[in-house]
């Protein structure tokens, strides 16, 4: 196992879009958590905002990037014939689906720890002056806040987690432009047919169900009473998710042909 | 045109292609099967009831439009030919919290009778859009701004004669200045004419959800001085009658004492904006939110249909063959848009038509919708799937990726949406809408939104930021400087 994982770190490593990617899920996720902590407002009649979301939009964005790394992590191989080389060398091809996911979940943990610390540091620099003080009931964003300190590890998990989905999905589907269609399809369509089930029973079940509204459950700091799922349960679902894809991807990756 | 015929070949022959897109047409419809929502229903399991209200249909307008008709209303017949004039010294809130909103209204109307949703036209004072001329539910013609007082009262006159109902305003009851004319149809022979006042409730956002905001609002009264009213061509002995106008109102009514007539009246009477809050009124392009999910089909496809090429080397020969590099690309284009069109109806006519039945047969009340507006939303959902597959298409030229163009298109198509409704505040949501692709889901949008109602129009409850066409236009410039681009770099670049 340890050669597989020493394996997949060299070719990741050295193939010349992951550094760019990583670096880009943490520009992203930053820029985007800062613009919209530029935006929000908390006049002086109180305001609905969550800081810590708030903070956090980046992720709405930079689950996407991740979305790429992943998926072309494998599916990259599938497009240069690259995979049959790896598979000579590696015959387990379970072993190497679980060395790639090691690999992948190990650098969008790290990328997006320093996202996510970028994000709530903007938080914090910016929030206070927007009226998100004291005085409207907002504690300075911190990390030693408890439910803070949640949402921001678990928006790292929730990446982390995005990107093992990611991978399974690619290694059931084998194509690059199919495997991130059903992937952020399922993240970002899922909110929209909510929108269309409308007020009833069957919109809040998909909210509970759907990897990305039951996963970003995890960012939520104040009105918990209101979220469809509660946070880490929220989280726990998109866990399922990644656990389904990767073990329908591993067994197909063992009846298709490479 | 054989280049034309080539790629429709090519498109044709890749079973998966033509499984992608067959399944674009099947979601679009599948998802508006999917509705479940019933008027009456709970938000929630164990949450609060939403109760009957709204789940009537509310009336509809001269126009077809559906509208909101509800004021008191002191009249007196008025034959073909007539005119009726008065001067308002006050404006002031009735009861209930704070101020008037800054539609309430009073002044003089002639309409074709106390049924909601008559033909009318009014001439009138507001809390805070000064004077105005209103008819029939959607006309608004502004007259001269700033509050009424007894210090600065106003002056209105309408003059009827026939269909044709003119409106004048004036400081003084001597110089008048005209402000309109309406011409409406059906106006009976013996309208009604009159002194009217409604003031709608007061309405306040209170959370922003993934199924839209929910809104507390509270109904607010406004009472009007009137003196000097004069009514021209009168059958003699006609006297003053109240009228609630679609329902009665706690507080409304009438007080006549020595020329100065007082008039309390709740409500509006102006087109219906449908809110989510009150749990009726559906608007049909909710029919149509499968499309998102047909977008992703065909933008998957129109990505492998451009970088399949690369992939296989298979774009040498096809250089080859059609060596003129932009004709290449134009077909390319061509085959997917018509493809991807085809399917959009295809998914977009069965979503709406077996759609709104459904959400007919569980007593939700569908907006109604003029038949150009339905098809526009019909026709510009598969136009959207057209573009968005043409800008995946160039892109995938421009960046040989597939993975750069179909994550390009899907985040700047379905990311601004989503943060309107979930992250970002409404003024940063709006720009959002103006400036990325996502503008282009306004082409589904069938209600617009008035500016002499107040409301909630946020994206989340149906209403962009620009018009339906507008919205287009910015998806449509991305992709023709997409394609711009990418037919350059096709020429410039070795394949």
């Amino acid at each position: 196992m340890s050669t597989a994982v020493h394996a997949e770190w060299i070719k990741l490593r050295t193939a010349p879009g992951t550094g760019w990617l990583l670096a880009a899920v943490i520009a992203v996720t930053a820029a985007l958590g800062t613009a919209a902590d530029a935006a929000a407002r908390c006049p002086v009649g109180g305001c609905q905002l969550d800081p810590a979301k708030t903070s956090l939009t980046g992720i709405y964005l930079g689950q996407a990037i991740v979305v790429v790394l992943a998926v072309t992590a494998l599916s990259g191989e599938y497009g240069t014939g690259m995979i049959r080389v790896t598979f000579a060398a590696m015959p387990g091809r379970a072993v190497v689906l679980a060395a790639k996911a090691a690999v992948i979940a190990a650098l969008v943990l790290a990328a997006g720890t320093v996202a996510v610390l970028g994000s709530v540091l903007a938080g914090r620099l910016i929030l206070p002056g927007h009226g998100f003080t004291a005085r409207h009931g907002y504690l300075l964003l911190s990390l030693a806040e408890g439910p803070v300190l949640r949402a921001s590890i678990g928006s790292v998990l929730y990446l982390g987690l995005i990107a093992l989905l990611s991978l399974g999905i690619a290694a059931a589907v084998r194509d690059t432009a199919a495997a991130i269609g059903i992937v952020l399809g399922l993240l970002y369509v899922a909110p929209v047919i909510t929108a269309v089930l409308g007020r009833s029973a069957a919109a809040r079940h998909l909210q509970q169900l759907a990897p990305m509204t039951a996963g970003l459950a995890i960012q939520a700091t104040t009105s918990l009473r209101s979220l469809p799922i509660g946070p880490w349960a929220g989280l726990g679902v998109l866990a399922a998710w990644a656990a389904a894809a990767m073990l329908a991807g591993s067994l197909l990756l063992h009846l298709h042909d490479a | 045109m054989s280049a034309l015929r080539a790629e429709w070949v090519k498109f044709l022959t890749v079973r998966g292609w033509v499984i992608g897109i067959v399944v674009a047409a099947l979601v679009t419809a599948g998802i508006a099967l999917l509705n479940h929502s019933t008027c009456g229903g709970a938000v929630t399991p164990g949450g609060p009831q939403i109760t009957g209200v709204g789940c009537a249909a509310p009336p509809a307008g001269p126009s077809g439009v559906a509208v909101t008709d509800r004021y008191y209303l002191v009249h007196q017949p008025l034959p073909a030919s007539g005119s009726i004039t008065t001067r308002i010294t006050a404006l002031n809130a009735g009861q209930g919290p704070g101020g008037l909103p800054p539609w309430s209204k009073a002044g003089i109307i002639i309409t074709a009778g106390t049924r909601p949703g008559s033909a009318y036209a009014a001439m009138l004072v507001t809390a805070a859009h000064g004077v105005r001329m209103q008819y029939d539910y959607t006309g608004d013609i502004a007259g001269r701004p700033g509050p009424v007082s007894a210090a600065s009262p106003r002056w209105l006159r309408l003059e009827r004669s026939g269909d044709t109902v003119t409106g004048y305003q004036s400081a003084d009851g001597t110089r008048w200045r005209l402000v309109g004319t309406a011409h409406l149809a059906g106006l009976p022979v013996t309208a009604e004419a009159g002194l009217f006042a409604s003031s709608p409730g007061s309405s306040q956002v209170t959370s922003q959800s993934l199924s839209g905001s929910s809104a507390g609002g509270a109904m607010t009264l406004a009472t009007a001085t009137f003196d000097h009213v004069a009514l021209d061509g009168a059958r003699p002995g006609s006297r003053w009658a109240g009228s609630p106008v679609g329902g009665p109102a706690s507080g409304a009514g009438f007080h006549q004492a020595g020329g100065v007539v007082t008039v309390t009246g709740a409500g509006d009477i102006a087109p219906y904006v449908g809110d989510a809050s009150d749990g009726g009124g559906i608007p049909l392009e909710r029919t149509l939110f499968g499309a998102a999910a047909g977008l992703i089909a065909v933008i998957v496809v129109a990505a492998m249909f451009m970088t399949a090429e690369y992939r296989r080397g298979l774009i040498r020969v096809t250089l080859a063959a059609c060596p003129r590099r932009g004709q290449v690309l134009a077909a390319k284009a061509v085959v997917i848009a018509v493809a991807a069109f085809a399917v959009g109806l295809a998914g977009a006519v069965p979503a709406v038509v077996v759609g709104e039945r459904l959400m007919r047969s569980r007593g939700n009340v569908i907006l109604p919708a003029s038949t150009f507006t339905e098809i526009r939303a019909v026709g510009g959902t598969a136009l959207l799937l057209a573009v968005a597959a043409v800008l995946t298409l160039a892109l995938g030229a421009l960046l040989r990726s597939s993975a750069a163009a179909v994550t390009a298109v899907i985040a700047t198509l379905f990311l601004p949406y989503l943060l309107t409704l979930v992250a970002l505040p409404a003024g940063a949501a709006d720009w959002l809408l103006r400036l990325t692709p996502a503008a282009a889901f306004a082409i589904q949008q069938t209600n617009p939104a008035y500016p002499q109602v107040s409301a909630s129009y946020t994206p989340g409850n149906g209403y962009f930021p620009l018009a339906p066409w507008a919205g287009f236009g910015v998806l449509v410039g991305y992709t023709a400087l997409a394609a711009l681009l990418a037919v350059i770099l096709l020429r410039k670049r070795d394949a």
